[in-house]
């Protein structure tokens, strides 16, 4: 009887203890949607292995699906939350930088043809490329916040405004469409492994993004700036660099991004691609229960919050929502989740298993 | 906070005295309303039952009133609207009416502001007085002053005082919260010491002398003050010439006039002056947080570049600034990340300390210099006022500076810690670190400084050492030299 009680506090303690961290937050809304998605359906967690139109061995459902566009999200994530800890704001116009990189990388492979028979230049090259595109797209925001002390929406409106246009314009508007099949690696899947490369990618950024933050002083320095700007400069940091820096870093998350969005069809529309994928990077930071205000955040909540968002999207797609009507319930969902990360109400619960855990001992010790 | 009791008799101004996390603040937020309360009641005059305070809006509508430590009202506002923010009724607003409202207590109250005036062009004294204004406006019976006059200088002290002289003769019972013994014994009539979250007692002002409301606070009989200056004494030595840092014709943007520096090793000097004759600016020009413009620094007889607040710290010059919550604390970070920052910084950015460095550092300072935290990991916000100081000052000691600069440093500091911060830096320049001490106190600049740089209206006016370190000398200097 007594042991059973002892596991009871135990357990109480253990959730108390997880209330207070900050990636108890995306847990429990994965957790939520798993179980919404359990009950509803147990087929949602259904993992075939199947032979593509190529004949390679592929992993298909929903679960599949949800690591494969979700890695999009958790990269962007990465360089968002770096951002928003920095500079307190949040980068719109990832999306429209996504469409300047891959219209870059369709650019660089396809020389003057827009459909070229053989590349024109190495895949490296064009993602290289584009990578030194997209960072000097990050470092034009970065200026306009660091420098000039724009608010970071409005300083990146000025981009999310002009960016597809100018990506449309790298290629004349033109829709260049690559037929080597290597190319749809990136988006796709490598011959010989059944799980999607964008996963693999992902995995990529985030040991180079946990190596950086363990082997450099980014995540303090950061989070420093984010809080109390004033005093970091008495401290002999220079805050305008560390924004700067940080806008930079989005943008070679962005040209990840992109490549892997022009990858997956080997051509680009550039007013469809990557659309409105700037709201769902910054959810997946608020999900992580970082503070949008900027200060102290926590990487691995805002990766897995890119998860659960791209969960969510796909449960709505398997109940048929249409896509116009999407945002609408992503939005219901989103604000439950939000309310319950508010300090407010996290404090409320954790006094809540307070005083359970002491009904619990007063239990016990009746 | 536990079992305290607290009587405010109407007419009277009561003082509140205790130190840092003695349960001052708290005490305040539950009569306000801000914390809940356990247990316990509340009881006003005129009404039989325990009244009932769930929101700081419950306690103004009872009449309770609060002016805070730190000016809560909105800079970018003009002063009428400051006043009357908040309690307007319905939508419409007869603006030159409530203009014409404003001037006339502000004239009332002998208020130097105009209604129309945006409140941030005034100074941080009348800022604080239309806050009050604005309190004795709603028809309050309590008001309650938490650390008001902390940012006020002593002419501003003065036209404070009168003012709540004047509330009293109206019947105003004030709280009064305040580190300086000087003002209680000034202007109130009793005082309440409190001492870790439990009441020690109420006293007459005239039964207590000071050096037993400061053992009633401390909980111990006090080391004699005149026991440091004794120290001080020693190690003031005037015959070390050398200098470790030299300034010449120092001019930053912040608008002070060019001035000379130099500090010698080991020594303690001072820069005194009003508020706003350029104290601050002058350090700050030193250790580069303000642009410089002009003139040249020199290290041991060699000349350094010092642009930035880097290249001071590189040329071991630490500074702690005069506003701790603006300029010295990262609030969320916690103990340990804001001790080490600035070492971490000197370090580079792609050294940063291993955990355990880290903790060995943090544990040793809050060791050393008895900072209370339950731990390293705690955010510094969540701790009280002197133990914030206390670890921005570790976080400059870490950094093992030859010239420490420390910019009032025992401001909203309870006595307990002002000494041991004096004490410390007394120590610190008997171990040869060069210091520059800066405070509104004159007595703690005469205990703690061997030679006095006095400003006044941003210029540098004298230099006082020896035997003319006195408080009528000081003065006399401020004020502007000998009266003839």
């Amino acid at each position: 009887m007594q042991s059973k009680a002892l596991k009871k506090t135990g357990m109480v303690e253990i959730c108390s203890k997880l209330f207070r961290k900050q990636i108890f937050i995306p847990i429990a809304a994965l957790l939520l949607l798993a179980i919404f998605n359990l009950i509803n359906d147990p087929s949602f967690y259904k993992i075939t292995l199947g032979y593509n139109s190529v004949g390679d061995p592929v992993l298909s459902g929903y679960l599949i699906e949800i690591l494969d566009y979700g890695s999009e999200l958790a990269i962007l994530a990465i360089g968002m939350t770096l951002v928003t800890a920095a500079t307190g704001g949040q980068d719109i116009s990832v999306g429209a930088a996504i469409a300047i990189s891959g219209s870059v990388v369709l650019r660089v492979l396809c020389g003057t043809n827009s459909r070229p028979e053989t590349l024109q230049a190495p895949i490296i090259v064009a993602f290289l490329v584009s990578c030194v595109t997209a960072m000097l797209f990050g470092a034009f925001n970065g200026v306009l916040v660091a420098y000039f002390k724009i608010q970071p929406m409005v300083a990146t409106l000025i981009l999310f405004t002009a960016g597809r246009s100018i990506a449309a314009w790298i290629n004349k508007n033109e829709l260049p469409i690559i037929s080597e099949p290597s190319f749809g690696y990136f988006g796709g899947f490598i011959p010989g492994i059944p799980i999607p490369t964008p996963f693999f990618l992902a995995v990529i950024c985030m040991i180079v993004a946990a190596l950086l933050l363990k082997f450099t002083n980014l995540g303090l320095y950061t989070q420093a700036v984010g809080i109390n700007e004033s005093s970091s400069k008495l401290n002999g940091l220079n805050p305008m660099v560390i924004k700067f820096l940080t806008f930079v870093i989005l943008g070679l998350c962005v040209a990840v991004a992109g490549l892997i969005k022009v990858s997956r069809f080997s051509t680009i529309n550039y007013s469809v691609v990557a659309k409105d994928i700037e709201m769902d990077a910054i959810l997946a930071v608020a999900l992580g229960g970082n503070a949008l205000g900027g200060g102290k955040f926590s990487m691995a909540a805002s990766i897995l919050g890119a998860y659960v968002i791209q969960f969510l999207t796909t449960t709505l797609y398997k109940f048929n929502v249409q896509s116009d009507a999407l945002p609408a319930y992503k939005a219901v969902v989103v604000i439950v989740l939000v309310v319950l990360s508010a300090p407010i109400v996290r404090d409320w619960l954790s006094k809540t298993w307070k005083k359970m855990k002491l009904k619990l001992h007063v239990k016990e010790v009746a | 906070m536990q079992g305290v009791n607290f009587t405010l008799c109407e007419g009277e101004i009561h003082a509140l005295m205790g130190e840092n996390g003695a349960g001052k603040s708290t005490l305040i937020k539950v009569l306000t309303g801000v914390y809940g309360k356990d247990e316990g009641e509340i009881f006003l005059k005129g009404k039989d039952k325990a009244v009932l305070i769930h929101s700081p809006q419950d306690a103004q509508k009872l009449g309770i009133s609060t002016v805070y430590q730190e000016i809560t009202l909105c800079p970018n506002l003009s002063v009428a609207e400051n006043m009357y923010i908040s309690r307007t009724k319905g939508i419409g607003q007869n603006w030159k009416k409530m203009n014409e409202d404003a001037g006339k207590i502000l004239k009332s109250l002998d208020i130097p502001a105009k209604a129309t005036q945006q409140l941030g062009s005034c100074s941080i004294a009348v800022q604080q007085m239309v806050a009050i204004a604005r309190a004795v406006d709603m028809d309050c019976k309590v008001l309650i002053l938490d650390e008001p006059t902390s940012s006020l200088d002593d002419q501003e002290v003065e036209k404070l005082f009168r003012l709540m002289r004047e509330l009293k003769a109206k019947g105003v019972g004030i709280i009064f919260v305040t580190h300086f013994l000087d003002q209680v014994y000034e202007v109130c009539d009793k005082i309440t010491v409190l001492r870790d979250g439990q009441l020690v007692g109420e006293y007459e002002i005239k039964d207590l002398p000071r050096v037993q409301l400061v053992s009633k606070m401390l909980g111990k009989e006090l080391d004699d003050m005149s026991d440091i200056r004794g120290e001080s004494s020693v190690y003031s030595k005037e015959d070390a010439s050398n200098h470790v840092f030299e300034a010449e014709g120092l001019v930053s943007n912040a608008g002070i006039k060019p001035f000379d520096f130099y500090i010698r090793k080991g020594e303690v000097n001072g820069f005194t002056g009003l508020l706003g004759s350029g104290r601050s600016e002058c350090v700050r020009a030193i250790f580069g947080a303000d642009r410089v413009i002009g003139g040249t620094v020199k290290k041991n007889g060699k000349e350094v570049k010092i642009s930035k607040p880097l290249d001071a710290m590189k040329n071991g010059i630490a500074y702690l600034p005069e506003d701790r919550k603006i300029d010295g604390i990262i609030g969320d970070l916690s103990v340990r990340e804001n001790i080490i920052l600035a070492l971490q910084v000197l370090k580079g950015f792609f050294k940063p300390f291993t955990k355990a460095e880290a903790n060995k550092f943090a544990e040793e300072y809050i060791k050393l210099l008895g900072i209370k935290t339950a731990s390293a990991d705690t955010p510094i916000k969540s701790l009280s006022g002197g133990n914030q100081q206390k670890a921005i000052l570790a976080r400059w000691l870490l950094m093992n500076p030859e010239y420490l600069i420390l910019d009032e440093p025992t401001r909203g500091i309870d006595i307990g810690t002002k000494i041991d911060i004096q004490k410390l830096v007394l120590k610190l320049a008997s171990e040869g670190m060069s210091v520059t001490f800066i405070s509104s106190e004159t007595d703690e600049m005469l205990r703690t400084c061997s030679r006095l740089v006095v400003m006044r209206d941003r210029k540098v006016v004298g230099e006082l050492s020896g035997d003319d370190l006195t408080q009528n000398k000081i003065m006399n200097t401020i004020a502007g030299g000998d009266k003839k």
